[in-house]
């Protein structure tokens, strides 16, 4: 299974719950209708606007920390030669900025404990 | 940037009160941790993938000492730059 944008958009409707201001009376019969849900277009956008502003800041040349999560960092490659794998050619890739990402320490040891749960089973 | 200035312009450019953009940011990294936890792949257009991959064991060495260490197996998320990123990442 992959987890797309699509179910992030879902998880984020179901998790994220605004108060409604007003209150009727069946809301006192019915406590459930105090928290108005995002609209699948708000939620949409709200998850867009969050990775673009990731994508910005990465464009911009500066890094993106997540504590307990990772770090994008964006780095400058040399120009080096390299050779076509296909038709073994020898070709110069030139100088570029890349992202690449470093796993958080926290995130790796909770990959690795799930792991030895998987070796037991 | 960390994820306190990341949720402050989440806030400011959608408009939220900062409380909920915290709860946006935080749902959306825990779910593609706890997806990655799991193993499963994450894809999101535009920014990149992560892929869990597995590495086996195998005889090290410190290369201070010299000395000669097992490493375990391990498993390691991958990134995968999404091409629009990649071109916008790389400005020369």
């Amino acid at each position: 299974m992959t987890l797309t944008k699509m179910d992030i958009v879902k998880n984020v409707r179901h998790s994220v719950r605004f108060k409604n201001r007003r209150k009727s009376a069946q809301q006192y019969l019915f406590p459930e209708l105090n928290c108005t849900f995002l609209s699948q277009k708000r939620a949409n956008e709200l998850v867009n606007s969050l990775f673009e502003t990731i994508k910005q800041t990465l464009a911009k040349g500066e890094n993106v920390v997540i504590s307990g999560f990772g770090k994008f960092q964006v780095k400058f490659k040399w120009t080096r030669k390299g050779r076509n794998p296909h038709t073994g050619e020898m070709i110069i890739l030139k100088s570029r900025r890349t992202v690449t990402f470093k796993t958080s320490p926290k995130l790796k040891e909770k990959l690795n404990m799930q792991a030895h749960r998987h070796d037991k089973t | 940037m960390n994820k306190s200035q990341l949720i402050e312009s989440l806030a400011n450019a959608e408009d939220l009160p900062l409380k909920k953009a915290e709860d946006i940011v935080n749902t959306v990294f825990s779910d593609m941790e706890k997806a990655i936890v799991r193993g499963e792949r994450v894809e999101i257009r535009g920014l990149g993938s992560f892929k869990v991959k597995n590495y086996e064991g195998y005889k090290g060495r410190n290369p201070k000492t010299g000395e000669i260490i097992e490493v375990s197996p391990k498993r390691l998320p991958f990134f995968k730059v999404g091409k629009e990123l990649k071109e916008r990442a790389d400005v020369y």
